[in-house]
Formats: structure tokens, C-alpha cells, sequence
């Protein structure tokens, strides 16, 4: 073997080179964004996920290979879902006094995230095991992949579908927003946390804490929502 | 940072332990979040002089964290390449659906939320 060759036999058997590979893409991205002014469209996620889906093509890695270096960063997701208790902490009381929006607007838009997506996929002939693997995709990923598991889904095609409505969410609520004349920090970031978990909810706290806090709680609440409305929809799409 | 460190894993361990061992459909990590507000209004109680949470190094931690939540989603946006043939089958519909209900989801939710505030303009900042 060459040295080159015996290198990159050490390489790719060691999680080194896909886990500092993983946070240079993100360095590069996150610098883009902010060089973007933050521009909705230059979604950090997006730019990091198709440079690596590249790299991973162009150098023949298989997935597991690279997710052996990617899963220290992926772990980090379950802490990060507890760390936002502090914000939630410090603006407990903002939340408190809008606890009647809160409710309202959980059940209102958990119900829409899984029917209306549950219903356009089947009207397009989504077979059922696709349909179990979209409905939870407005949840974060570990919760979204537990519930399509347990309805006869398929965890690994729900996480794919999970971060994508994350970047469509993160990519489109200022827009919307705006047109809509919407301007209540709470409201825009409830909705965003709320549709597109915590990328959504990164999203929110790169534009406004307070929207940060509340795509939060939308992001916390809604995966205990959707985790009980699943299987009652699914049951009545099967019948 | 350690002790912060450890205290978030502890609240996500006790979480996912409480789930499986009640069998609650609730995710851990969820209820290792709300378990840790519990302890910070618990300190509250407790130690009424004590610093901000934002000035200990729980509040260091958790900021850097928050900060980058975008980074950690990127191993599981990757997994795009174990679906290509599951998705290119079912295309058209499931990228309709996403765009289609996320948009519905971001509509509803922020109207409703509107009309139960009753204030039309909540934080009174300008929209930048």
C-alpha cells in the first residue's frame, strides 16, 4: 500500500475525519450566512448538508461511515432540547401571560402540520409507509423518528423529511411574515418553532431572543402534541 | 462548565429514564427540559441572592449551544443519501406536501396565535 492509500484506510476507519470535516462545513456555511446578512435563503443547514452530501458522493463514503465521525455533533441534539429550559426560564413570565395564545395556537397548528400533510401526500399516491414516515415531520428529529417508528414508518426516511421541512420553515416564515404584517415577535417565533422544530427555532434566535423563546416552548409542546395525535390521525387516513 | 455540562445530561438521563420506565409517549428530552426549569425556579426558592442564571457557567453553556443548534441537525440532513430511491419514487408528492403544509402550519399557527393575544402587535418592536 501506498502512503496515501494507508492514510486514507486510517481515515476513513476513524470518526476524525467526518467529524472535523462535519464542523468545518458548518464554519463555512454559518460564515456564508452571516456574510448573507442572514438572509433567509442562505440557510446554514442547507449549505452544509449539500457540500457534505457532495464530498460523501465524490469520495464513495457510505453514510454509516460518515455518521461514525457526525453522530458526536447528532448526540448533542437531546442536551441542546434541555438547554432550552433556560431561556424558557428567564422569559417565564412573557410566556405565562400569553399562555392563552400559546394553547390555542399548539392545538390549531400541530393539527394542521399532520393532516395537511398526511392528506396532500396520500391525494398524490403516497404509498402508507410514506405517509407514517411524513406525519410527524414538523417535530424534531429524535421525537419525529420514535413516533414513525412506532406506526409502521421508516425512522431514517422521517428524518430526512424532518430537517427539510426545518430549512422550507426557517427559509420562508420572514417572508411570510411580512407579507402577512405580522410583527408580534412571539407569534412569528412561536409558528417557526412550532412548523420547523429547532432549526426553525435557530432561526428565530438568530433574528430575535424573544422569538427564539418562543419557537422553543412551540418546538417542546408540539412534540408532546404530535406524539399523541399521530396514530389517532393515521387511524382515520387508514379507514 | 463541567457541572453545567453534567446537570443538562443529568435532566435529559432522568427524562429518558422516567419515559420508558412510565412508558409515557413523551420524548425525554422534553421532560428533561421541563424538569430543568423545575430546578431553576427551585433555586429561586432556595437562594433568592443568587446570581442571574445568564451570569453562571450554566448560562455560558447553554447560549454557546443554543447558538449553533443549527450545526447539530447537519448529521441527520446528510441521512438524505440513504433515502435518494424512496424519495425520488414519491417526489412530487412529498416535496408539494412539505412545502405546501409547512407554509399552511407557519399560517395557521401565527393567526390563531394573533387572534387569542388580542394585542395586534405584541413586543412593539419594529420588524426589521
Amino acid at each position: 500500500m501506498t502512503p496515501a492509500t494507508q492514510l486514507w484506510v486510517y481515515l476513513s476507519s476513524s470518526p476524525l475525519l467526518w467529524l472535523t470535516v462535519t464542523l468545518a462545513a458548518y464554519a463555512v456555511a454559518d460564515r456564508l450566512s452571516a456574510a448573507a446578512g442572514r438572509h433567509p435563503l442562505a440557510n446554514p443547514v442547507l449549505i452544509s448538508v449539500a457540500a457534505l452530501v457532495a464530498l460523501l458522493a465524490a469520495t464513495g463514503t457510505p453514510y454509516n461511515v460518515y455518521f461514525d465521525g457526525a453522530q458526536f455533533v447528532h448526540f448533542l441534539l437531546g442536551p441542546a432540547t434541555v438547554a432550552l429550559a433556560v431561556p424558557l426560564y428567564e422569559n417565564r413570565r412573557i410566556v405565562l401571560k400569553a399562555v392563552v395564545p400559546v394553547l390555542g395556537a399548539l392545538l390549531a397548528g400541530g393539527l394542521t402540520a399532520v393532516v395537511s400533510a398526511v392528506g396532500i401526500a396520500a391525494a398524490l399516491g403516497a404509498p402508507p409507509a410514506v405517509l407514517a414516515s411524513l406525519a410527524p415531520k414538523s417535530v424534531t428529529a429524535g421525537i419525529a423518528m420514535g413516533i414513525a417508528r412506532e406506526i409502521g414508518g421508516d425512522p431514517s426516511l422521517t428524518a430526512t423529511l424532518v430537517i427539510a421541512t426545518g430549512i422550507i420553515g426557517a427559509m420562508t416564515v420572514a417572508p411570510l411574515m411580512n407579507a402577512l404584517g405580522l410583527k408580534d415577535w412571539r407569534a412569528r417565533g412561536f409558528a417557526v418553532g412550532l412548523a420547523s422544530h429547532g432549526i426553525g427555532t435557530a432561526r428565530a434566535f438568530q433574528v430575535n431572543p424573544i422569538a427564539g423563546t418562543f419557537a422553543g416552548v412551540a418546538m417542546g409542546l408540539n412534540g408532546l402534541l404530535t406524539a399523541f395525535i399521530v396514530p389517532v390521525v393515521m387511524s382515520l387516513f387508514r379507514t | 462548565m463541567i457541572p453545567a455540562l453534567t446537570l443538562l445530561l443529568a435532566c435529559q438521563l432522568a427524562g429518558e429514564a422516567t419515559v420508558r420506565l412510565a412508558g409515557w409517549p413523551v420524548p425525554g428530552p422534553v421532560l428533561g427540559m421541563a424538569l430543568l426549569v423545575a430546578i431553576l425556579l427551585g433555586r429561586d426558592r432556595l437562594r433568592p441572592g443568587a446570581a442571574p442564571v445568564s451570569d453562571t457557567p450554566l448560562g455560558a453553556v447553554t447560549r454557546v449551544m443554543l447558538a449553533n443548534l443549527s450545526l447539530l441537525f447537519v448529521p441527520a440532513g446528510v441521512g438524505i443519501l440513504r433515502n435518494a430511491p424512496a424519495l425520488a419514487s414519491n417526489g412530487l408528492g412529498l416535496a408539494t406536501a412539505l412545502v405546501v403544509s409547512t407554509l399552511l402550519t407557519l399560517l395557521v399557527t401565527a393567526l390563531v396565535f394573533r387572534a387569542l393575544s388580542g394585542r395586534l402587535d405584541g413586543s412593539g418592536e419594529p420588524n426589521p
